[in-house]
């Protein structure tokens, strides 16, 4: 057995032969692990989600499974479990019914399926249920019984599209303990495609940053959160500051204002222009004056959101600079219109070439 | 909340009131001269009155006689005695001659009526003639409703089945039911796959395609059959083009047949199936489908498995409203069928243009009725499970 269940290989997707909605595509999905496909809609990542399941087929490129090529192979045939957005599950069948569906297929012996139905209900905790109508569920436990019926018949992989999108913040937090829980116990690879960059980070081993039908990062959420590649990946998943500014050497850039930002080395030329991103969390608050990157910045609007402050600030010759205070301990509230002493550790400063 | 319920109830009742005006009166009206029984008391008033007093045994007394004859002249006289004339006829044939001669001799007979009478007419003198002259009294009678099912009532009262030779209506029942239930089989056959297709088209496509289904309701059910008549003649285009193609080596008498009058109305009756499929299919998720096949199911088992089930309030729909329409269809089996292919709704048009017999007319429409609504009932029945389904709960 490799370390890689799935590989796609130079796969492009064109509707009308001009733009393409992904391109050249090259991605390995490691066996077991739960890899997120995330981007904005539009971005390509639906696409080469229903192309692995074979609901789309590649314009160019290969797909292979476990070594074998797939993407000629039709949909019925690829052992691959699917999760959809809507649940998709069988109005004129009850709940037991429609996990029996995939097994039923497979002719598996009667007396087994019941076996295997009651233990999925159970894995999903909607023990008892089985004589439901989907329609008489909510919509959790709907989802509860699409990941079920997806899950039944010990595919080797399971895809699941956007499957918490139509669930409230509570339960979609709910679900997602439930699908990483589901995960560890079965070892089963899961490729899950969002456009909520949270979900991606809580639930994903990797995750491949998608936009323009291409992959613009493929890492851990640490690895993408922290050290973004490129200016859209850094914009996309948590908030940043954008800053232009020019290279004066190897560890020290000028804003667009004048004023000088010392980082770590950054590998750019002297004199190249250069695009700064600092994350809000990342700015210090209330620095003493030998910190790095000290300044001092008006406060010019407070947003009180309970675990922390999100700050407006005048810096750099700008107006819209934010910072996050978090709220450790009780206490006053910086109040608009004062000036805080701030600062930006070298490590904060992401630079990336203009 | 009071005055909500006022005021709804205020804006229901000039709909509820039309409908009741236009629709349950008439109906009502009419299933009830289903069984009427009228025309002996409105014409014979005197002699009907006497006749209640009669025990049944023997003859009735001489007043029976007298009275019947000055009652009949004087209805010849204003001329009102065709209706009661067609009411005795209808159950026994012959009785219409015995009145007419009755009324007509009226001022010349000489009492005892009850020997005069017989004289005229033997028919007169049978206890049968004025037993059935008793019973048609009034105010209802089952004569209708025991006609239209080919049983008929001995003067002694019980029911009994007509001679063979006689009967006609319960293969007029099953001829209708046959027809109908062959064309609603054809069309939901033909329509299914018409419904499925638009389903499946995408917008500007579905619009045209469901435009060419309901094109042909711009011309009216005659015009359609009439087109029929027309292609179908011994020498006309469909007999002319199967010769051509070396098919039929000479014409082939297709109307007046069984099979112009399935061909005709299943032409007419097509589009009401299709509509109501295509409505059912279009509200299918095509993700439905898609999860079938992640699930492992094949072509056949996706259709026979989801989709079929999950269209089938559609086929029910359009196949009950094909059946509905058809069991009272008229015009086109009029047009392009022949004697024996007639169905309920042309004899029901008979009995009311050319005999004037609206008895058998609201009894024929009575079962016509009777049997859409059992069509109905057992639709509702298998459609119970499937509607509680909730396709798009």
């Amino acid at each position: 057995m490799t370390a890689t269940l799935v590989r796609f290989d130079g796969v492009s997707k064109s509707y009308d032969g001009r733009t393409r909605v992904v391109a050249e595509l090259d991605l390995e999905i490691r066996r077991g692990e739960f890899l997120t496909l995330l981007g904005p809609s539009g971005s390509g990542k639906t696409t080469t989600l229903m192309m692995l399941a074979g609901f789309e087929d590649p314009t160019a490129g290969s797909i292979t499974l476990e070594g074998a090529r797939i993407d000629t192979v039709p949909p019925h045939r690829r052992n691959i479990g699917v999760v959809f957005q809507n649940y998709a599950l069988f109005p004129h069948l009850s709940v037991a019914e429609n996990l029996a569906f995939p097994l039923s297929i497979r002719r598996v012996p009667r007396a087994e399926i019941g076996r295997r139905v009651a233990a999925a209900l159970s894995m999903v905790r909607l023990p008892g249920l089985g004589g439901r109508r989907p329609q008489q569920l909510s919509g959790g436990q709907q989802q509860r019984v699409a990941l079920a019926r997806a899950l039944i018949f010990n595919p080797p992989l399971v895809l699941l599209d956007e499957p918490l999108g139509a669930l409230d913040k509570q339960l979609r937090e709910e679900l997602q303990a439930e699908i990483r829980r589901i995960h560890a116990e079965l070892g089963v690879t899961m490729v899950y495609v969002t456009h909520d960059q949270s979900e991606a980070l809580t639930l994903s081993d990797r995750i491949a940053v998608f936009d323009q039908g291409r992959i613009q990062q493929l890492g851990t959420a640490q690895a993408v959160y922290e050290t973004p590649a490129n200016p859209f990946v850094a914009g996309f998943i948590g908030e940043n500051n954008r800053l232009p500014a020019t290279v004066l050497d190897a560890t020290r850039l000028r804003l667009a204002e004048g004023s000088m930002l010392a980082t770590l080395p950054h590998g750019l030329q002297a004199g190249a222009a250069a695009l700064v991103s600092i994350r809000p969390e990342r700015v210090l608050l209330e620095a003493a004056e030998a910190a790095p990157n000290a300044a001092a910045a008006r406060v010019e609007e407070v947003v009180y959101l309970g675990d922390h402050c999100r700050l407006r600030m005048a810096w750099a010759g700008r107006t819209d600079f934010f910072a996050k205070l978090p709220r450790q301990q009780a206490g006053q509230v910086p109040q608009a219109g004062t000036t805080l002493r701030i600062a930006i550790p070298e490590a904060a400063i992401i630079v990336f070439p203009a | 909340m009071r005055r909500t319920n006022l005021l709804a109830a205020a804006l229901i009742a000039p709909l509820l009131l039309l409908i009741l005006g236009s629709f349950l009166v008439p109906v009502g009206l009419t299933l009830f001269r289903a069984v009427a029984d009228r025309e002996v008391v409105a014409t014979l008033p005197e002699t009907s009155a006497i006749l209640a007093g009669w025990d049944g045994e023997g003859l009735p007394p001489e007043a029976a006689f007298a009275a019947l004859a000055r009652e009949a002249g004087a209805a010849l006289q204003a001329r009102r005695i065709g209706d009661l004339a067609q009411r005795l006829n209808f159950e026994r044939t012959g009785l219409r001659t015995a009145l007419l001669r009755v009324a007509r001799a009226a001022d010349r007979l000489a009492a005892p009526h009850a020997q005069s009478l017989p004289a005229l007419d033997a028919r007169w003198g049978e206890r049968e003639t004025w037993l059935l002259l008793q019973r048609a009294g009034g105010p209802t009678t089952a004569l209708y409703l025991l006609r239209a099912m080919d049983a008929t009532r001995t003067p002694q009262g019980e029911v009994r089945a007509l001679p063979v030779e006689e009967r006609l209506y319960r293969t007029l029942f099953l001829r209708t039911l046959g027809i109908s239930l062959l064309v609603t089989a054809l069309c939901v056959l033909l329509a299914y796959p018409v419904a499925a297709a638009i389903a499946g088209l995408r917008p500007p496509w579905s619009a045209v395609a469901l435009t060419l289904v309901l094109i042909p309701f711009w011309s009216s059910v005659l015009v359609r059959s009439t087109a029929w008549f027309v292609l179908l003649q011994r020498e006309g285009p469909v007999n002319g083009a199967l010769q051509a193609l070396g098919m039929l080596e000479a014409p082939v008498q297709m109307l007046g047949t069984r099979f112009a009058v399935v061909l005709a109305l299943v032409h007419v009756l097509l589009p009401f199936a299709i509509l109501p499929m295509h409505s059912v299919m279009k509200g299918l998720d095509g993700t439905f489908l898609r999860a079938a096949a992640s699930l492992g199911a094949n072509g056949p088992q996706r259709f026979l498995r989801v989709w079929l089930p999950l269209s089938l309030p559609g086929v029910l729909a359009g196949g009950a409203m094909v059946f509905l329409l058809s069991v009272g269809m008229y015009t086109a089996p009029a047009l392009v069928g022949g004697d024996r292919d007639q169905m309920v709704a042309w004899f029901i048009a008979n009995f009311m243009n050319r005999d004037v017999n609206w008895g058998m007319a609201a009894a024929l429409s009575a079962y016509l009725l009777a049997m859409t609504g059992a069509m109905v009932g057992l639709v509702r029945v298998l459609t119970g499970g499937v509607a509680q389904a909730g396709l798009r709960g």
